[in-house]
């Protein structure tokens, strides 16, 4: 029989292996199901993980990992703080549609304005958007008691509500011959999010991701405030003896959360997307809780497996149009990245032992 | 617009058929809280068994079968659940996330080939006499099986939980895990059963609203009905009975907001669709400052040392 | 001679890193009170925990009345009439008194007639108990009645008993005697866990010892001196913590009319508590647990905030400020729980030395950190406090518990506070860590700090305390000089014996 055994203390090569492992079972797994699904396994693992990198259109799919992959940066970073103290923010998707309207919205309030300032005021808006929706949580966890999974899941089908609300009305083309959609802000130069090397997919949502790493790496390791998060998670009672205010901490950590989620989607807005739609969200804020975790919660953990998940998508898309493999393939399989880490994490913790059966 | 359009009893009866997917999984969920887990992939549960129920009863043609096959499908995806958090020991919180979000994915998948089919009918029970009483007859007695079978869940759950030997020692399990171990209750055994009803309910309940309640198959169909589950139960105190009466609260506010659309109320769509979320959220709020029925144990992980 | 009730051949329990049981044997006759005597550590739990079917050997025999006795779980031991009153008490706090009785017996009648037997056994062997209150509610002592009804109600052969006067009020553990007597002389054996020997020496007929999992020793208590098997239990001869001065200054810390609610559900109420403590005092505050302890160190240590006025430090209000502002000021707390509440688990000693250490040791600027620092005080904890352990950057949890004890009590000790309070400082720690923490407190006593050690460990506080308080139902006793006081003004300092009775024999 086998048991499992505390380890003393937790184990740091395991922490470093566990995402490997998952990532590697992963494969394992999504192979069968790729093969199950009819298709050559190693063909479409193949597609997934090497024709974004090095295969003949690398070239157009290396700038496209930037483009995918800053968002979810931006996002799971903003969430791994939360999650690290034990507040769980998992409302990120609706946060980043409120960031992309406040930001397109404060936007197009200038149009047909040229100015230098539009952008960094639509920088602001989306920001606070996105902080404004993580706020209602935050504010009624704080005052009330109120389980912020649930207020910030909830509100997430407020925000597609409120979406297709100001796509059908407040913001819509009007000169869209009675589409849907807001006026497409590419073509808007003093709010389009540019590439900032043509060809290169580097935007200002890529920047603001390198700096959220920076920022949330010195924050956890050098900071009181990073430790005040860090010791809250471990043991919510030693925090209170050092000092900590549990609200003030709520307030923080889903408030910097909600910024960045609503950076993430403004960025998006202005660049990539372009257009306020009924279908401008794509699931990057669930997806970030993935991306979250598979980094360990970790600044530079995240970053890796922001582009790792970022891979996935585009590789998916191609083995989409290439294999035939169905875009629900792809989610799946990403799911499955996050059961492999959660499961492989006991290795971190835990030793596992043949021994003689034991009445436990 | 018309508000005289809308049928009262048209409107209690259908508030029943909305309520119960609700009901389905919240009971379910209500016993695995019960037990000290917290499961929050209640929506990835369901939307897997809406497509197992519909993709069985269209291939064999009877919905009796659809609904056995969700029942698994919900208790399936469930073991996976059981697997993270009672044998991995991972954190409840992430492991039922990761449930949601692979339950997603794996029924777009299955799914594929099932848009835009009509799967079976199930047809309603037609009692003679007590179904033909004027209101009260079409309200209560002219529905399908699987909502009275909700009822009957929910009181069966209750007497368990109030008055066996099986209810008090799962209640145990779920307010103090470490001293029902002492006592010699396999707790790890108690929770993983738990899990596995909550899983399977959640499935009847994803399959209430593929086969009665819409009836076809979309993706993403079940639209946060989960996470209102999961809210009922804390509206609920844990308690069945409550859980029913926020079931068909819930459902009357889905129902009506539906009615107001249909009968083209001067109030956009969007804020319509938007209200029961919104409502859910209100309610937590007034619900949030009594948290001293919730079970002691909850979402705490398990492991036997010396 | 008669064939023992139930005899232990070689018991052998190993876990990882540690030998647990090493070849214990023993016998208990029938109507027999065996101590089983040792310190923390000593291997005590998992040997009754292998007779009561929690664990199982690895190797080693038991027979029970001749007949070989392995019981696979609690279930078959309790059925064959083993039945056990554990130290931290397997109850459910938001169930009732016979929902929680039901759950230790094997076929429980219906409720109403349970609860009319409870009634019935309560009554006789002089433990009231409302079958219906729910057991949250409930103090210690009535709690650990709960546990010794659903015993009884099984007729057991054996009852094994943990350590369980250490919830109990001297004038309830005089009671509690009679009831184990009349047990006795009912025909029942019990296995009596303990390491307070004056208690073994009135209660006991025979007693074995365990050190570090071996059984070192039996006597017959009666006959032995308490001195002769605390030297069998401990392997050495203790050194008593000495003190030198006892020159007290100006008040420094000041509590009058302190009133608070517990932060949780089944918590107890500070209600009215004056105290004041002197510089260079040692205020011991006694009780059974559960008596407003922990809310008293949360209300002092600031993780509790109150009024102003009701705390004063050197003259200064102080009820209305935080920890970390407390700490500031110099007023220093250690709480009971280590793991979760004095320390983080999973961090390392070089974190929790920060937890806090940070404003009195300046290991922060402008809320950056200073690693090298932080971690040159841990060290300084760790040789300073001869904390065993590789080094700083090993997590809290990989420590024993004397050694985290030691750690966490020096953490506090070494920033130099002028009021320190402690809660239960030797906790299941093992009696020559004990000895040293008890030392290290007085020493920072007689350097002038205010000392308030609360603790459920009588002897204790009479060995260190200058003067007495006790805690209960979360009133405080107005405090009295330790010297010359009795057992009973103790006991009865801490409530009597609420409300219990001698059994009716």
């Amino acid at each position: 029989m086998i048991v499992l055994e505390k380890r003393p203390q937790p184990s740091k090569a395991w922490s470093y292996a566990t995402p490997l492992v998952a990532v590697l079972a992963t494969m394992v797994f999504g192979g069968i199901l790729f093969a199950l699904l009819g298709k050559n396994p190693i063909e479409a693992i193949g597609t997934i993980f090497w024709e974004p990198l090095f295969g003949e259109f690398a070239f157009y799919y290396r700038p496209q990992l930037l483009v995918k992959g800053a968002p979810l940066v931006l996002i799971a970073i903003g969430l791994s703080l939360g999650f690290r103290a034990g507040i769980w923010n998992i409302g990120a998707e609706g946060q980043y549609i409120m960031g992309a309207i406040f930001g397109a919205g404060a936007g197009l309030a200038f149009y047909p304005l040229d100015a230098f300032y539009i952008f960094p005021i639509m920088v602001i808006a989306g920001a606070f958007g996105g902080w404004l929706w993580a706020m209602i949580p935050a504010f009624l966890k704080v005052r009330f008691g109120t389980n912020e999974i649930l207020v910030s899941l909830m509100l997430v089908y407020v925000a597609e509500q409120m979406l297709a609300s100001v796509s059908l009305g407040l913001l819509k083309n009007p000169e869209g011959f009675g589409f849907p959609g807001s006026r497409n802000l590419q073509s808007y130069d003093s709010a389009h999010n540019a590439e900032l090397i043509a060809g290169s997919g580097m935007h200002w949502g890529v920047v603001a991701a390198l700096i959220a790493v920076i920022f949330a790496y010195v924050l956890l390791n050098r900071h009181m405030l990073g430790f005040h998060i860090r010791l809250t998670g471990e043991a919510p009672r030693a925090a209170k003896f050092a000092g900590v205010n549990p609200a003030r901490l709520i307030l923080f950590c889903l408030g910097l959360s909600g910024a960045l989620a609503g950076l993430a989607g403004m960025f998006e807005v202005t660049g990539p997307s372009g257009v306020v739609s009924i279908d401008f969200n794509v699931g990057y804020g669930f997806t970030a809780i993935i991306v979250a975790f598979l980094g360990r919660l970790h600044p530079v953990g995240i970053l890796l497996a922001g582009g790792l998940m970022a891979l996935t998508y585009i590789g998916g898309e191609i083995a989409q149009s290439q294999l035939g493999l169905p875009a629900a393939a792809i989610q799946v399989f990403q799911g499955m990245l996050l059961f492999f880490l959660l499961a492989f994490d006991l290795l971190t913790n835990y030793r596992i032992r043949a021994a003689q059966s034991e009445v436990a | 617009m018309d508000l005289g359009e809308i049928n009262p009893v048209l409107l209690v009866a259908s508030l029943m058929v909305a309520a119960t997917p609700l009901l389905l999984a919240a009971i379910g969920e209500l016993v695995v809280e019960k037990a000290g887990v917290l499961n929050l992939g209640v929506e990835g549960m369901m939307i897997v068994g809406a497509i197992s129920g519909f993709a069985i009863s269209v291939e064999t043609g009877s919905p009796w079968l659809g609904f056995v096959a969700a029942a698994i499908g919900g208790a399936v995806l469930s073991l996976l659940f059981v697997l993270l958090t009672q044998v991995a020991l991972a954190n409840q919180v992430a492991s039922g996330l990761a449930l949601t979000l692979f339950g997603l994915g794996f029924s777009a998948l299955l799914g594929q080939s099932y848009v835009g089919i009509k799967p079976p009918s199930m047809g309603d029970i037609h009692i003679p006499v007590i179904s033909d009483i004027p209101v009260i007859g079409p309200i209560l007695f002219q529905h399908d099986p699987i909502l009275y079978v909700g009822i009957a869940l929910t009181a069966a759950v209750w007497a368990t939980l109030k008055y066996t030997r099986v209810g008090l020692i799962l209640r145990a399990v779920g307010e103090n895990h470490d001293a029902a171990h002492a006592l010699g209750y396999k707790v790890i055994k108690i929770r993983i059963m738990a899990i596995l009803f909550g899983g399977a309910c959640a499935g009847l309940g994803g399959a209430y609203i593929s086969l009665i309640r819409v009836p076809q198959w979309t993706e993403g169909m079940t639209a946060g009905v989960g996470w209102i589950a999961l809210a009922l139960v804390v509206f609920a105190s844990w308690k069945p009975w409550r859980a029913l009466l926020g079931a068909y609260l819930f459902g009357g506010i889905t129902v009506l907001q539906l009615n107001l659309q249909a009968a083209g109320v001067a109030i956009p769509v969007e804020y319509l669709a938007m209200s029961p979320y919104i409502i859910t959220i209100l309610v937590l709020v007034i619900l949030s400052a009594d948290k001293s029925s919730a079970p002691a144990s909850l979402g705490r992980t398990f492991h036997a040392s010396h | 001679m008669t064939t023992p009730l139930l005899s232990l051949q070689g018991l052998t329990k190993a876990y990882p890193g540690v030998v647990a049981n090493d070849q214990v044997s023993f016998d208990i006759g029938e109507g027999e009170v065996h101590a089983l005597l040792g310190e923390n550590g000593a291997g005590k739990s998992t040997l009754v925990k292998m007779i009561y079917g929690l664990v199982k050997p690895d190797s080693g025999t038991m027979m029970l009345r001749g007949q070989a006795f392995a019981p696979p779980e609690p279930r078959a031991a309790r059925s064959d009439g083993i039945a056990m009153v554990f130290q931290h008490f397997s109850l459910f706090d938001a169930l009732n008194v016979a929902e929680n009785i039901a759950l230790g017996m094997e076929n429980p009648p219906p409720m109403g007639d349970l609860a009319s037997r409870i009634r019935e056994v309560s009554e006789t062997y002089g433990l009231p108990l409302d079958p219906f209150r729910t057991v949250g509610d409930l103090s210690a002592g009535e709690r650990q009645r709960v546990e010794i009804i659903r015993c009884l109600l099984q007729d057991p052969k054996l009852l094994i008993m943990d350590e369980p006067t250490s919830v109990l009020t001297p004038q309830e553990v005089e009671i509690l005697f009679e009831t184990l007597n009349k047990l006795r002389s009912e025909g029942t054996s019990i296995l009596y866990i303990s390491h307070k020997l004056e208690e073994i020496r009135t209660l006991c007929d025979h007693a074995t010892i365990l050190r570090l999992g071996k059984n070192v020793g039996e006597c017959v208590p009666s006959e032995t001196s308490a001195r002769d098997m605390a030297e069998m239990m401990v392997g050495a001869t203790l050194q008593t913590p000495e003190r030198s001065g006892r020159a007290f200054g100006e008040v420094a810390l000041d509590v009058s009319g302190l009133s608070v609610p517990s932060p949780s559900e089944f918590g107890t109420a500070l209600k009215n508590v004056h105290m004041t403590v002197r510089k260079g005092e040692v205020l011991g505050i006694g009780g059974v647990a559960g008596n407003g302890q922990d809310e008293l160190l949360g209300v002092l240590s600031g993780e509790i905030q109150t009024t102003a006025d009701a705390i004063k430090f050197n003259g200064q209000p102080i009820g209305k400020l935080g920890p970390t502002a407390r700490r500031r000021l110099g007023v220093l707390t250690a709480p009971e729980e280590r793991l979760g509440h004095a320390a983080a688990p999973d961090m390392s000693l070089t974190e929790n030395a920060l937890l806090t250490g940070s404003v009195r040791e300046g290991l922060e600027r402008n809320g950056f950190l200073k690693w090298a620092e932080t971690k040159s005080f841990a060290e300084k904890i760790i040789s300073a406090f001869d904390v065993r352990t590789p080094g700083p950057e090993n997590a809290a949890r990989s420590l024993s518990g004397g050694n985290l004890q030691k750690f966490v009590i020096g953490r506090e000790v070494l920033q130099d506070p002028d009021v320190l309070v402690v809660n239960q400082p030797t906790w299941g720690v093992d009696a020559a860590a004990a000895a040293s923490i008890r030392q290290a407190i007085l020493d920072l006593a007689a350097k002038g700090t205010a000392v308030i050690c609360i603790s459920q460990d009588l002897d204790e506080l009479m060995e260190i305390s200058d003067s007495f308080a006790a805690l209960n139902e979360g009133r405080l006793s107005a405090p009295r000089e330790t010297t010359g006081l009795t057992v009973d003004e103790i006991g009865l300092m801490m409530g009597g014996a609420h409300g219990m009775e001698v059994a009716h024999v």
